[in-house]
Order: structure tokens, then C-alpha cells, then sequence
């Protein structure tokens, strides 16, 4: 046997391995630096101020994100009540009837697409249709940009979960006489739940970070508001114009934010992960 | 007994004929329900397909002043002067692909290397808490990835890398120019950089899945005859999923290419193309968040061209990333 071509191999294993491994710490500490960074400059922007108190004027000192975080809530409360009855329902449709209709094929096919589409380009669009129209930024633009996000998320995790459900649920359904749609809502979905349930999460917290599709709908609001009909502060983009302003205080506040967002959204995603493993192994 | 069922016979009937009515109607109502159901719910999938066609419709409407305007010139046009009127997309697409080509050049070797050692190298028991953490990278929002790279990663890459750079790489003959230049830590480099971060997670986990379902025997087949891990790799695995992995990477550059938050910025958001990668430039995506708020008439019409073909970029792309896993899933359902 060639020793050193063995050696040679060996060697080239080893340094591939080694190569490996380094690429996995590398993305692991990035992860970490993140986290540590939030944590290190985001935490001393907590305080009483920091959620109760409303954004502040340029130049003026305290002040917090109440508006923002109030806004954030809205907008992403809202797209989840529109996203996930039409997400679940063209999931439905794909997993339900969706075999042999052409219909299916495409919009399986686009929907996945919509999942990895640039959100910015999403942005325009609402604002050619709504914002442009009326005139006016507005909450309810907002919504339907994160709308239109979530939507595919929810649809390809809806057809997903329903086809894990055993065809054998369906036909037993379907031996004792019940309708389509009664096997679909009360047997399948029901049957699917939790899983549906991870889908909407995992889209709330794909949206709750999104900033470019905000920037021409909801824009911002300096002041405390409530009115969807109005622009809307919001947390990602006041952290954007915030993070990107001169003032000391003002980035301060922006980490602040930073952090609370990032923390909610790895939360989410932490907590739907354990949850839905449970699930998998019961 | 001859005379009763004469009696009950018509009675039977009825009762029988009213509860065949009573389950016709149940029957016919049921199917009206099934077909609204099925409308419905066929309805909410079409208006996925109907938003897609939105998009594009509402994009070339608002750009066709432009492209009517400037023609095909428009894409090939170094020239954005918002005071005189001129626009041209040249700069934003060189931004573009120069950002996103640098993000693939550095996130595809990483990607493969989190991908074989989350499936070869790994002990079972970290693979899936090291899984998560990777896929949780994905998850941060990018407006946090821009924080990161404007406040942290430039001081610190203008400090040290682009020296480093400069003084390696920017000695040699030929890619010299690539590496000169003012040393502030933003622009395309810095951009691609980050980018190459956050992409990463997503092909690495497309990788990992392909990766997993190369058939048992194959690996072992190639181990029994000696081969180390990596040749397992290079000569076996990768083989036997090309499809898969180039539709990874193509999934990534669709991400990179449509990327807005974290480039915006880093990239240094000049409308100029300079020679030396440290040199600060825009992206389409980026150009749109700065602008968009402030812009008009002809300025407003040329950014929704560039959102346009940003669209189209990304479309295809991921299209083609698309076709390419289906491909692979259809060739691995017939080798089973």
C-alpha cells in the first residue's frame, strides 16, 4: 500500500473536517456576538420610560417607544386576524383538492416563490394600490403589506401539517357519511391544530421584524396613536430612523428596541421549535 | 294477515318516501355546502396567484413613464440625477449583483461546511440544538443584521480587514484596483459580508436536508471500500444532490438579491460605481428604502422600474431554485 498517498488523504480529510468545523463555529459566534451586542447595549435602554412613554422630539432628551411597540402590536394582531383564515383556507384547498387541479400546481408554486420574494417590492405594491389612492400612509396599509407576507407562510405550512394528517382520519370521515368540508374543517383541521397553529406563529414572527414594507405604508408616527387610518409608528422602522439619526439618545433607544424585537421573535421561533417537537414524538 | 299490509303498505311507503325527501334535501344541501367549500377555499388559493399578478401589473403601470421615457437605455445607464432628471438602473444593478456575488462567494463554502458537519461530523445529540441555533440566524430580523454591520462589523473591518485586505490581496497584480480606495469600513465589500451571514442559514439548511436523504447505502458503500469522510463527500454525496444544493444556493442569491434592511445600511448609499469594492455604492433594494419616501413624477416611475426588475431578478431566480429541488425530490421518489 502507498503510505503517503494514504497520509495524503488523511491529511486532506482532516483539514476538510477541521474546515467544517471552523464554518459551524464561525456562524455560531456570529449568533452569539449578536445577541451579546443586543443584550450589552439594548438593556440599559430598558426602563420605566422605555415602554410607557411615547418617542421623542429630535433633540430632546428621555422618552420611550410606547407608540412603537403599541403600533407594532396592531399592525401584526391585525395581519394575523387576515392572514390566517385565508392562508388556512387556500391551504386547505391544496391539501384537500389540490392533487390533480392545475390551479394547485401554480399556486403552490407562486406561494413559494411570495415566501422568498424581496418584502420591499411587496412594499410598493400597497403603496400603488392603497397609499397612493388615498393619499395618505396608513396602518391599514401596513397591515396589508405584512398581509401579503404572511400569507404564503401560512398556506405552504397549512397544505404541509394537512397532508401529515393519515388519509385513513379522512376515509373514516368520509365511511360515515360526512360532507367535504365537515371532514376538512372538524376532521383534518382538527386534527392538525397545533400544527397550524406553529405556522401562524412562525409568521407572526417572520413579520414582527419586517421594516422595508412598513417604510412606504405605515411609515411613522411621532405620537401616540390608535387610529389605523393614520400612519402608525411602529417598532422596525422607528429603530431604522432612529439607528440612522444623529442623536445619542435616540440610538440608545433604538438598540433598546432592538433588542425586544430580536428577543420575541428568537422566542417565538425557540418555543414553536420545542412545541412542535412534542407534538411530532407523542 | 292479507289485509294488513294493504293497510300499512301506503303508510310505509310515505313514511319511507318523506324520510328519502328528508335525506335527498340533506344530501342536496350537503353538496351546496361542498361546492361553496370548495369555491372558497379555491378562492383564497387563487388570491395568492391574483396577488402575484398585482405585483407585476401595479409595478409596470407606475414604471412605464420610465421605461416608456428612457427605453431599454434605462438599464444600462450610469446616470442618477434626481435634479436634472436622468435616471439609469446601472449603478443599483451593479450594487446589486456585485453585493450578492460577494455574499455567495463566501456564504456557499460556509454553507457546505455548517451543512457536512451538522450531518457527518456532528455527535447526534448536539445536531439538533446546533440545527436550531443555525436556523435562528435566519430568524433575526435584518434591520438587526444592519445594526450590527453599521455599529460593529464597519469600525472594526475599516481597522483590521481592510488593511489586511489592502495589504495582501490589494499588492497583487491584476485585482489590486478591487482593494483600494478610502478605508471607512462601509460599501459593497461590507455589504456582501453581511449578506454572506445572513444567507448562510438558508442554504445551509437546504443543504442538510438534501444531504440526509442520499440513500444509507450509498455512504456506506463508499466507506466500506475505505473512503474518508471528506471523499464520502466530494465523490459520493455531493454527486448524487447537485440539483438540490445548486437550487440551495440559488434560493440564497434570491434572498441576497431582494435583501433591503441590512444592505441600506452598510453599502454606503451612493449613487456612483466605483472601481475598489470598499467604495461605497447602492443596491436596487436600497436605493428604493432611501428615495421612496421623497420622490415624484419621473423619480417616483423610475424606482418603481427598478422594483420592477428586482421583482423579475428575484422571480427568476428563485423560479429556477424552485424547479431545480422539485427536481431533485421527483428523482429521489423514483430511486426509492
Amino acid at each position: 500500500m502507498d503510505l503517503a498517498r494514504y497520509q495524503r488523504r488523511r491529511r486532506i480529510n482532516q483539514v476538510g473536517l477541521t474546515l467544517s468545523m471552523l464554518a459551524m463555529v464561525l456562524g455560531l459566534s456570529v449568533l452569539l456576538w449578536i445577541l451579546a451586542l443586543l443584550f450589552y447595549k439594548g438593556l440599559s435602554a430598558f426602563s420605566w420610560d422605555f415602554f410607557f412613554a411615547s418617542t421623542p422630539a429630535p433633540g430632546s432628551d428621555g422618552g420611550g417607544l410606547a407608540n412603537a411597540i403599541v403600533g407594532s402590536v396592531m399592525l401584526v394582531g391585525s395581519c394575523t386576524l387576515i392572514s390566517t383564515p385565508i392562508g388556512v383556507l387556500a391551504g386547505v384547498y391544496l391539501a384537500e383538492y389540490g392533487d390533480r387541479s392545475p390551479i394547485a400546481g401554480v399556486t403552490r408554486f407562486v406561494s413559494d416563490i411570495m415566501l422568498s420574494a424581496p418584502s420591499i417590492v411587496i412594499g410598493l405594491f400597497v403603496y400603488a394600490i392603497v397609499v397612493a389612492q388615498v393619499k395618505h400612509f396608513s396602518g391599514w396599509a401596513g397591515t396589508l403589506a405584512l398581509s401579503l407576507i404572511a400569507i404564503p407562510v401560512v398556506v405552504r405550512t397549512t397544505e404541509n401539517i394537512l397532508r401529515l394528517v393519515p388519509g385513513s382520519l379522512r376515509e373514516a370521515a368520509f365511511a360515515l357519511g360526512a360532507p367535504r368540508w365537515k371532514v376538512a374543517i372538524m376532521v383534518t383541521l382538527r386534527a392538525a391544530k397545533s400544527g397550524i397553529m406553529t405556522g401562524v406563529l412562525l409568521a407572526l414572527a417572520r413579520v414582527s421584524g419586517e421594516t422595508a414594507p412598513l417604510l412606504f405604508t405605515a411609515l411613522s408616527n411621532q405620537f401616540f396613536s390608535l387610529d389605523m387610518n393614520r400612519p402608525l409608528a411602529n417598532l422596525p422602522v422607528v429603530i431604522f430612523q432612529f439607528a440612522m439619526s444623529p442623536y445619542e439618545n435616540w440610538i440608545k433607544l433604538a438598540w433598546g428596541g432592538a433588542l425586544l424585537i430580536t428577543m420575541v421573535v428568537l422566542l417565538i421561533n425557540i418555543i414553536t421549535r420545542l412545541f412542535f417537537r412534542e407534538k411530532v414524538s407523542a | 294477515m292479507s289485509a294488513l299490509p294493504e293497510f300499512s303498505t301506503p303508510s310505509f311507503a310515505a313514511s319511507a318516501q318523506l324520510a328519502d325527501a328528508g335525506r335527498l334535501r340533506k344530501a342536496r344541501i350537503q353538496n351546496v355546502q361542498d361546492f361553496l367549500f370548495h369555491k372558497i377555499t379555491l378562492l383564497f388559493a387563487l388570491s395568492v396567484l391574483l396577488t402575484l399578478i398585482g405585483i407585476l401589473a401595479s409595478l409596470v403601470i407606475n414604471a412605464w413613464p420610465t421605461l416608456h421615457r428612457f427605453g431599454p437605455a434605462f438599464f444600462y445607464t450610469v446616470e442618477w440625477d434626481i435634479i436634472r432628471g436622468e435616471f439609469g438602473a446601472a449603478i443599483a444593478i451593479f450594487g446589486t449583483l456585485a453585493s450578492a456575488s460577494i455574499a455567495l462567494a463566501i456564504a456557499v463554502p460556509l454553507s457546505f461546511g455548517v451543512a457536512l458537519f451538522l450531518t457527518e461530523t456532528c455527535p447526534v445529540w448536539l445536531r439538533r440544538p446546533l440545527g436550531t441555533a443555525v436556523e435562528l440566524l435566519a430568524a433575526v430580523p435584518s434591520i438587526i443584521y444592519g445594526m450590527f454591520g453599521l455599529f460593529i462589523f464597519a469600525p472594526l473591518f475599516a481597522e483590521y480587514g481592510q488593511p489586511a485586505l489592502q495589504s495582501t490581496l490589494g499588492q497583487m497584480p491584476l485585482i489590486a484596483p478591487f482593494f483600494g480606495g478610502a478605508m471607512n469600513g462601509i460599501g459593497i465589500l461590507a455589504a456582501g459580508l453581511i449578506l454572506s451571514i445572513m444567507i448562510l442559514p438558508f442554504i445551509a439548511s437546504v443543504m442538510r436536508d438534501v444531504f440526509e436523504i442520499v440513500p444509507p447505502i450509498l455512504r456506506e458503500s463508499a466507506y466500506g471500500l475505505g473512503c474518508t469522510t471528506w471523499e464520502v463527500m466530494h465523490n459520493i454525496v455531493l454527486p448524487f444532490t447537485k440539483t438540490g444544493v445548486i437550487g440551495g444556493i440559488m434560493l440564497g442569491l434570491g434572498r441576497a438579491l431582494g435583501e433591503t434592511m441590512a444592505v441600506t445600511f452598510v453599502i454606503g448609499n451612493s449613487q456612483r460605481i466605483g472601481m475598489s469594492l470598499f467604495s461605497p455604492g447602492s443596491s436596487i433594494a436600497s436605493t428604493l428604502a432611501n428615495e421612496f419616501g421623497e420622490a415624484d413624477g419621473l423619480h417616483l416611475s423610475s424606482l418603481f422600474a427598478l422594483g420592477l426588475m428586482l421583482f423579475f431578478i428575484t422571480f427568476v431566480v428563485l423560479a429556477a431554485a424552485k424547479l431545480l429541488l422539485a427536481r431533485m425530490e421527483r428523482s429521489q421518489g423514483s430511486k426509492t
